[in-house]
């Protein structure tokens, strides 16, 4: 009797998870649907608040518009640049620091691992960072925009724990068959290490995507900018002025402030789809990736 | 003065054999150093300079002058911005923004992680896809997706207020509306995120455990209680001092992006007004001095709650 009562509120709890999760999945997609369906619809329907989910009056017009805009397409290509270049870089500083801080034998490993630990939690701050950037005389240059996050110690402590979990065997294997340190990490290491490398690849490729700040800070000239500072001018800078002009009533101006509106949403679609595109393919590492154990030092 | 002439006699050779073994042992690894050498010296330049760069909150810093020959004020700067008029509302609107996101933030990825782990590995797998992908969105288009869906003229949100009969809002002009559109939009892009850590926490939990649960009787419910939570319980504790360690932080990028001269008031926090003072107007002692100060009630957090932790469940960072 108890176990046909107990798996009667079983079935209750396993139903309430699916609607709970359905729910949280509609108020998670909702925002990304609408902004897909308001990118390809006529926008005097979106200005109308006709477009609530699914597009109406289809039009590609916001899209040719963002692809005839010359600040769009150089920004497009300086982080095409700044992503490629930023990402080698990343996986040269922090892939074989983790490797090499897995090492137990190690002299110094202990003091190696607190000089890279500290700056996780104390730095010297924004304006001492700015001045030393302009000191060094890397204010306005690409290479800044590469450099200045090169090394991230969280992402080498997940690589230090994946190659301390390795079967020390294999190492010990390859250098009996006469393999240099080097050969082994790159002969027999990095093979094996595929599910890492993709992690750190896409975390790396999307930060170095995704960020503004720095490029605010350190560039000057309008022709380096990455996407990101373009879109931020287009989408957040100009809200209050498009605002105004939208009270002025239904004019050629209004027509024009329509379509303006509109290139936002495509503007949306078309920066972030590469990267919405790419994760899946490393999602079911992310679980092995970010294990706690890897936080602690 | 005999026992002690002839015990270093004694060691000292030793002392050198030791060393000489250290040599020999460090020149063994010296393809693992060269592996640590990009990364130490880009820490050593982005990170220590910065670090040494730090002593201008205690100088006069002018340019002309450099580093070193700007002359020291002590805590000059720190007190005049206690005295500044808008120094208390600083602070509160960045313990404001950051005690509210982690009010709303917390809780939010343990339960998805717990139910999510209770429906079929196919809806798993596909609810996750689609929870993680507002995390690789950017802020710059986070915050554009805000404005533009909360937008009176061409956003749906107001849409559908009116189509209820409302009058449409222009939500990124009310200040009262600015704190729940931080950090309800900050809950949308990483609770799903954040989730992460708890599924692999939970991916370690004995199955062995719920068939002997499911054996005497215990329902879903009372094996996730006594068996999930348990065993996540280290993982939520360890994400539990990171967090409160940043409780004094509000990052200043996805503020900057949200704000407006509306809502001013309650948006600036400690990040933003560094970043204006510093960048912007040149203040770079001053700016460096707040930064400073702000980073030193970090590590204080940071400590405390290490220690609390530390105290009551033997769980710590270290």
């Amino acid at each position: 009797m108890t176990a046909t009562r107990d798996s009667a509120s079983d079935r209750h709890f396993r139903s309430f998870c699916y609607v709970f999760i359905t729910i949280l999945l509609l108020f998670v997609m909702y925002p990304l649907l609408y902004v897909l369906s308001a990118s390809v619809s006529d926008p005097a329907m979106v200005a109308s608040g006709k477009v609530i989910l699914l597009p109406k009056g289809f039009t590609l017009e916001g899209y040719r518009r963002v692809f005839q805009d010359k600040n769009i397409l150089t920004g497009y290509a300086n982080t095409i640049f700044y992503t490629v270049v930023g990402t080698l870089i990343n996986l040269i500083t922090t892939v074989p620091a983790g490797y090499a801080l897995a090492r137990r034998t190690l002299p110094g490993r202990r003091l190696l691992t607190v000089y890279f630990m500290i700056p996780m939690y104390f730095s010297g701050g924004l304006i001492p960072t700015f001045l030393l950037v302009n000191q060094i005389g890397l204010y306005n240059t690409r290479a800044i925009m590469v450099l200045i996050y090169a090394f991230n110690m969280y992402y080498c402590i997940i690589c230090r724990t994946f190659f301390d979990s390795m079967p020390k065997e294999m190492e010990e294997a390859a250098i009996i068959d006469g393999c240099t340190p080097f050969q082994t990490f790159f002969r027999v290491i990095l093979p094996l290490s595929k599910a890492l490398i993709g992690v750190m690849v896409l975390f790396f490729a999307v930060e170095q995507w995704n960020t503004y700040f720095a490029a605010m800070i350190y560039l000057r000239d309008q022709d380096k900018y990455p996407l990101q500072l373009v879109l931020r001018k287009i989408l957040v800078l100009e809200q209050t002025s498009a605002e105004m002009l939208s009270n002025a009533g239904e004019s050629a101006a209004a027509a024009n402030f329509q379509l303006k509106e509109l290139l936002k949403y495509a503007v949306i679609v078309v920066s972030s789809l590469p990267v919405l595109i790419i994760y899946p393919f490393v999602q079911k590492y992310f679980e092995q990736g970010v294990m706690i154990g890897s936080v602690k030092g | 003065m005999k026992t002690q002439s002839s015990l270093s006699a004694v060691s000292l050779p030793k002392c050198r054999r030791k060393r000489q073994n250290l040599r020999l042992n460090i020149w063994n690894h010296r393809f693992y150093y060269l592996m640590l050498l990009p990364a130490f010296v880009a820490v050593l330049v982005f990170s220590y300079f910065p670090m040494y760069g730090v002593q201008i909150a205690f100088k006069d810093y002018k340019g002309s002058l450099g580093l070193a020959g700007s002359p020291w004020v002590g805590f000059k700067y720190f007190r005049d911005f206690f005295q500044s008029y808008n120094c208390w509302t600083l602070i509160k609107n960045t313990f404001a923004l950051s005690i509210y996101s982690f009010l709303a933030g917390f809780p939010i990825p343990i339960l998805i992680a717990l139910l999510l782990n209770e429906v079929s590995v196919r809806y798993k797998r596909f609810a996750q896809t689609a929870l993680y992908a507002p995390h690789f969105i950017s802020l710059v288009v986070l915050a554009g997706m805000i404005i533009a869906m909360l937008s009176p003229s061409i956003g749906s949100i107001n849409a559908i207020i009116k189509m209820f009969g409302g009058q449409s809002i222009y939500f990124m002009s009310k200040p009262s509306a600015f704190r729940h559109i931080y950090v309800w939009s900050g809950v949308w892009q990483d609770a799903g995120w954040n989730s992460v850590i708890y599924f692999a926490a939970l991916s370690a939990v004995d199955p062995q455990l719920h068939e002997a649960a499911i054996m005497d009787g215990a329902s879903k419910l009372q094996r996730i209680w006594h068996i999930n939570i348990p065993t996540i319980l280290p993982t939520i504790v360890i994400m539990f001092i990171l967090t409160a360690g940043q409780l004094a932080t509000v990052g200043q990028e996805k503020v900057l992006l949200l704000q407006n001269d509306l809502n001013l008031d309650v948006s600036e926090v400690i990040s933003t007004y560094v970043y204006k003072r510093g960048i912007l107007h040149a203040n770079y002692s001053f700016s460096t001095a707040i930064g400073l100060m702000n980073n030193v009630v970090n590590v204080v957090f940071l400590l405390i709650a290490n220690w609390i932790s530390g105290k009551v469940s033997e769980t710590s960072l270290f």
